[in-house]
């Protein structure tokens, strides 16, 4: 079983974000970025599906800048067997991300693609269910637990209120969750040995998608700043004072 | 061979992380337990951390000695007993055999050493030998193909956990000084070695030092390090020399942490109605070390990287372990002080760093001890 695993770049999760004064967008000058944690998660769940025998081989594959071959490196360091780096220096947006994975699952015939549920820059959590989409696959987002089952997948999901469990016909698509499993550190040999795995370069055009942008940023603000309280003397002043706010009537 | 940048930017950040996530929120129970946890220990191994400075072809990571010191920066980022526990294996307790083993003694130990599976401690140390380490009493008598060996040694880190011991012993007792010493090779499990009990110290709870005593201890002779007698002394230098700039980048890599913890609680702390770090007073503190931690980081990154060039820096390394080192205790002192009381009680760990950062100035060679080796380096060149 081949398992196919795309990765992101994006602001380590320790950074604390900076609007740009423009309010264009965050501002990423100097700043450390990291491989985003859900998709190290789906690193770690198809490292451990490779170690106990289950799956072959492992592919990492990331759109973006060039510097994300940094976060390709991170997931051949963490047990992926080789890399593959479409090259973008705009900014891909979900449809045509899931556009060009298409063309690689096509390319690379893979089993099963796990990715992280969302990306922690945009929030979007759109990938994995658009990539199901067009492809026609089976998907089973924010797995809390993949288990096998003769030839299809046992998936649980974490929803409101319990614990939902779905059969899914492969191949699949499969989105990680927090609690799939903990991701292992990328030991110092490992991240040596990486140096050697394969990534192969290529571009959108290679999978015939135009990565021209359908969404228009109008603007990026800061979240209002948290206004001081007040203390109150005693409980009648605290109704007093909600019913002056409109709160309680 | 040196790394290239992506490769090792990203040991660095694997090593800080491991100690942000993992080391750090455990400082207290380390101090007060005296332990650091077995689970941690095998992560340790597990990151590689043993085999920093083990060639590759002996399955170590084969850094130079600048890449050693950014990685040490970042381990230092915390209490240092977690650093002591790779420490001899990094450190003094490899490099001899890396130096000046026979190619049967690298195989057998280098590999198991890089890995963790052996710890290996370093006795030079004697109750009446400690700076003047060329006086060591511990004999080595060649009696048919052993040797016996007889005598103390003292302070000897993590000798309650070593299988190994890189010794140095006198083998010619009739040659006073230097020459009549050699070094060895030993596994801990030899009949006629017994180790004492971890000694109280003032900091570093979770690092051991015990007496490992020799009582008629018949060593193969073939745990000679090297080929030949009376090297061990000159061994001993080379091997406490690079250690130098090792220990250095821990006393810079603490310094760090004491200067960002400063840093944030003046940030913080109110008094007279606005934050300590707007007074002036508190500002020269954070200046200070905040300079003295820049300018020891500079000296050790010079020192390495001309080490790694090929040039000899023994006056380099004893400037920067002088500095690095009596830096680190100043430093430590003003975070005392700018805390203030918060600082003296035990709850935010800076009184247990000022603790454990006082035993850099004094082992792996006493800031007197590198006063004179520098002072001696540079009248040399005059006479």
């Amino acid at each position: 079983m081949k398992v196919l695993v795309p990765v992101k770049r994006v602001v380590d999760y320790n950074v604390k974000i900076r609007v740009k004064s423009d309010q264009t967008g965050v501002d990423l000058a100097n700043v450390k970025m990291s491989m985003n944690p859900f998709d190290e998660i789906a690193i770690e769940e198809a490292v451990r599906l490779k170690e106990a025998g289950k799956a072959t081989e492992v592919v990492a594959v990331s759109i973006g800048v060039a510097q994300s071959t940094e976060t390709i490196r991170t997931a051949l360091a963490m047990g992926a067997d080789r890399g593959i780096l479409v090259k973008s220096d705009e900014t891909v947006e979900p449809l045509n991300v899931a556009k060009i994975l298409k063309g690689i699952v096509e390319a690379e015939k893979p089993d099963l693609v796990i990715l992280g549920k969302q990306a922690i820059d945009d929030d979007s959590n759109q990938t994995g269910q658009m990539l199901a989409a067009l492809l026609g696959w089976a998907q089973g987002t924010f797995a809390s637990k993949i288990e096998f089952d003769g030839d299809k997948i046992l998936l649980t999901r974490e929803i409101d209120g319990g614990l939902q469990t779905l059969k899914l016909n492969m191949p699949t698509i499969v989105t990680a969750d927090l609690r799939l499993n903990e991701p292992r550190y990328a030991s110092l040999p490992n991240i040596m040995k990486a140096k050697k795995k394969p990534i192969d370069e290529k571009t959108p055009a290679d999978y015939g998608v135009d990565v021209k942008a359908r969404l228009e940023v109008l603007k990026v603000t800061e979240p209002p700043q948290r206004q001081a309280g007040i203390k109150v003397e005693s409980v009648e002043q605290l109704v007093s004072k909600l019913k002056e706010a409109g709160v309680i009537g | 061979m040196a790394l290239d940048a992506e490769t090792r930017e990203q040991l660095i950040s694997s090593v800080r992380r491991f100690v942000d996530e993992r080391l750090r929120p455990i400082e207290d129970q380390v101090s007060e337990n005296d332990a650091v946890p077995a689970e941690i220990v095998e992560e340790m191994k597990e990151l590689g951390l043993f085999g920093i400075s083990v060639p590759v072809e002996y399955g170590g990571l084969g850094l130079n000695m600048e890449e050693e010191c950014l990685l040490m920066f970042e381990l230092g980022r915390t209490s240092p007993a977690f650093r002591s526990v790779i420490g001899t294996n990094v450190g003094i307790g490899s490099q001899g055999i890396v130096m000046h083993g026979r190619q049967d003694q690298k195989e057998y130990w280098l590999p198991k050493i890089a890995s963790g599976e052996v710890i290996i401690s370093f006795a030079l140390t004697e109750p009446e030998a400690g700076s003047d380490a060329a006086s060591l009493k511990t004999t080595a008598i060649r009696d048919g193909d052993h040797y016996v060996v007889n005598g103390t040694k003292r302070f000897i880190t993590n000798a309650n956990k070593a299988h190994a011991f890189t010794l140095m012993a006198r083998t010619d007792p009739k040659t006073p000084g230097a020459k009549g010493v050699s070094a060895f090779v030993i596994p801990r499990d030899i009949p006629g070695i017994s180790i004492g009990k971890p000694e109280k110290k003032m900091g570093q709870q979770g690092a051991h030092i015990c007496d490992v005593i020799f009582d008629n201890t018949r060593i193969p002779a073939d745990c000679l390090l090297g080929e030949t007698e009376g090297k061990g002394f000159v061994t001993a230098m080379q091997v406490l020399e690079r250690g130098r700039l090792h220990i250095s980048a821990v006393c810079m890599g603490v310094a760090s942490r004491l200067v960002e913890d400063s840093t944030k609680y003046a940030a913080e702390r109110k008094q007279f109605g606005a934050p300590i770090g707007n007074l002036q007073l508190v500002q020269a503190m954070l200046a200070d070390s905040k300079m003295e931690h820049y300018a020891g980081r500079c000296m050790v990154i010079d020192a390495a990287k001309r080490r790694d060039a090929g040039e000899d820096v023994a006056t380099e390394s004893s400037c920067a372990k002088l500095f690095c080192s009596e830096a680190v205790g100043r430093i430590a002192d003003r975070a005392v002080q700018i805390f203030g009381g918060a600082g003296y009680v035990a709850d935010y760990g800076i009184e247990r760093f000022y603790r454990d950062v006082r035993i850099f100035r004094i082992y792996e060679g006493t800031s007197q001890v590198q006063q004179v080796i520098i002072a001696r380096n540079m009248l040399k060149e005059v006479q």
